[in-house]
């Protein structure tokens, strides 16, 4: 064989798995469309392909959509640059006084293993039905894995190349602006991609529990009044944006990742 | 005082939760001003933590250390822990930044000396591993230090690149006229590069001897070995680190 023998077969291969991934879709939204027409399966419950394009396009036509996806695009944003902010200050901040890092220790391992939804009854109370509770539940579900993962990228800093800057006598600041960020810039960029997922599942729990407006409002209130097509609009446009935001980290990842 | 620097008893306890740990029990030492000198040992006898001690990287527990004037000491490691996010001529300027006295001019021209003009804008991976220790030495030759202290400088290196870097590294020390303390535990290296060499007992390291190496032919370290008196150095030497103390 080849080596273009071999390009050509990869390329195959690959146009292979985009048109399975392109079939399995159409078939899956055909099927699904043919079941509710022929009434196989009851599209009061299940709506169907059409309903929800219907849905969407009313939705949009009365500018309902946009106002929707503002709103939970917001609170993604917000969440997620005070998540890594937060979780960096934090984590910097364990770094320099290890003592404190000790002493957090404990708590940070139960609040990571506790299902932060559970706090969501008491955020609502403490900070009332609004943007802030929401943001806030983002907040618990993001930034304790954000410090952790910040905090092990920082700890991480080659010893050899500490000893050497403890050589010309490097203040803590120098150590820190020119060897322990720089070394662990990677390993923060990575981990972008996780707080963006969180960030999603923070902020629509978020949107469950209290709010007037946004994606998961939409699915809510399409269950309380038994609109199962909006409920399912709803959960497909959280998918598209969910897509869209997590391709948006990948390219950012690739765009700022360093090599040496 | 005629020598550069004095180190009189120094005895060093780590206190570990495990109990203490004895590194160095009783060592002495005098450098004087412009010489090579080597410290031998087994390995986990305590030399790093001498030169470590001499450095003011760590505390002592007792003894005391003296030195001629005011010095500036540099110190080289083991590894180049060069900055692969830094080009060559940014790592070389390190030291300096970190303490507040860039000088571009003087490295660049150390750089340019050391044959090394053409790497300037590269990276440390683009370099070999010679390459990337005199980059490490120009790093802190570049803060100009009174002292050098160099910690098995040569032996993250393969053989054959050991003795030319070696060599290298020999040659811009003399050339800048530095004093320089190196440890190693190649005893064949600590002959070829130095005029005196002190041997450490195993550990907790005591100074069990010291040597004044003399050659009336004395060139660079790889011509030194080949010179008579090397290899009575070295019997010698061998035949002192297995008898007791
Ligand atoms: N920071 C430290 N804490 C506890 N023990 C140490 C520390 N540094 C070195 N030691 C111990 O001191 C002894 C001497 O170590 P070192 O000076 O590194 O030896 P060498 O450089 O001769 O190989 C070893 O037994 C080592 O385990
Ligand atoms: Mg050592």
């Amino acid at each position: 064989m080849s080596q273009s023998d071999f390009i050509k077969k990869y390329k195959r291969n690959k146009r292979f798995i985009k048109v399975m991934q392109f079939l399995i879709l159409l078939s899956f939204i055909v099927i699904w469309q043919i079941l509710s027409s022929t009434n196989v399966i009851n599209s009061f419950i299940y709506s169907s392909p059409y309903n929800v394009f219907i849905t969407i396009k009313n939705l949009a036509i009365s500018k309902e959509l946009f106002t929707h996806i503002f709103t939970t695009l917001s609170e993604i944003f917000i969440s997620f640059v005070l998540g890594i902010s937060l979780g960096l200050f934090i984590a910097i901040l364990f770094y320099e006084c290890p003592t404190l890092a000790k002493i957090f220790d404990p708590y940070l391992t139960v609040l990571n293993s506790l299902p932060k939804v559970a706090l969501g009854p008491i955020i609502i109370i403490i900070f009332g039905a609004n943007t802030k509770s929401i943001i806030i539940m983002a907040l618990l579900i993001n930034l304790i894995v954000s410090i952790i993962s910040i905090y092990s990228g920082l700890k991480e800093t080659d010893k050899v190349r500490l000893k050497m800057f403890d050589t010309f006598k490097a203040t803590k600041w120098q150590k820190l602006k020119m060897l322990v960020l720089p070394s662990a810039y990677n390993s923060i960029i990575a981990s972008l991609k996780l707080n963006i997922s969180l960030t999603l599942i923070g902020v629509i729990t978020g949107e469950f529990l209290v709010s007037k407006s946004g994606i998961g409002y939409l699915i809510i209130y399409g269950t309380q009044v038994f609109n199962l097509d909006l409920v399912i609009s709803g959960i497909i446009i959280l998918l598209v944006i969910s897509y869209i935001l997590y391709k948006g980290v990948i390219l950012l990842e690739k765009i700022l990742i360093k090599t040496y | 005082m005629n020598n550069l620097i004095e180190v009189e008893n120094i005895k060093k306890n780590y206190h570990t939760l495990n109990g203490e740990i004895e590194a160095l029990k009783d060592v002495s030492l005098e450098v004087k001003e412009g010489s090579f000198v080597s410290i031998v040992g087994t390995s986990g006898c305590g030399k790093s933590t001498l030169l470590n001690i001499i450095a003011g990287l760590e505390d002592k527990t007792s003894g005391q250390i003296k030195f001629k004037k005011d010095i500036k000491i540099g110190y080289m490691l083991q590894e180049d822990a060069l900055l692969p996010w830094l080009t060559v001529l940014d790592n070389a300027l390190l030291g300096l930044k970190i303490t507040k006295e860039e000088d571009t001019e003087y490295v660049k021209y150390l750089l340019k000396t050391y044959g090394l003009e053409k790497f300037m804008d590269k990276y440390p991976k683009e370099l070999s591993g010679g390459m990337k220790q005199r980059v490490a030495l120009i790093r802190t030759l570049a803060t100009k230090p009174d002292l050098l202290l160099l910690d098995e400088p040569f032996s993250a290196l393969d053989y054959q690149s050991r003795l030319k870097v070696s060599n290298d590294v020999y040659n811009i020390i003399k050339k800048e006229k530095k004093t320089a303390i190196m440890i190693t535990h190649d005893i064949a290296e600590a002959i070829s590069l130095s005029e005196e060499v002190f041997l450490l007992s195993k550990s907790p390291a005591i100074l069990k001897k010291h040597y004044d190496i003399i050659m009336k032919e004395r060139s660079t370290p790889i011509k030194n070995r080949s010179l008579p008196e090397f290899s009575y150095y070295y019997d010698m030497i061998w035949r002192d680190i297995d008898e007791p103390i």
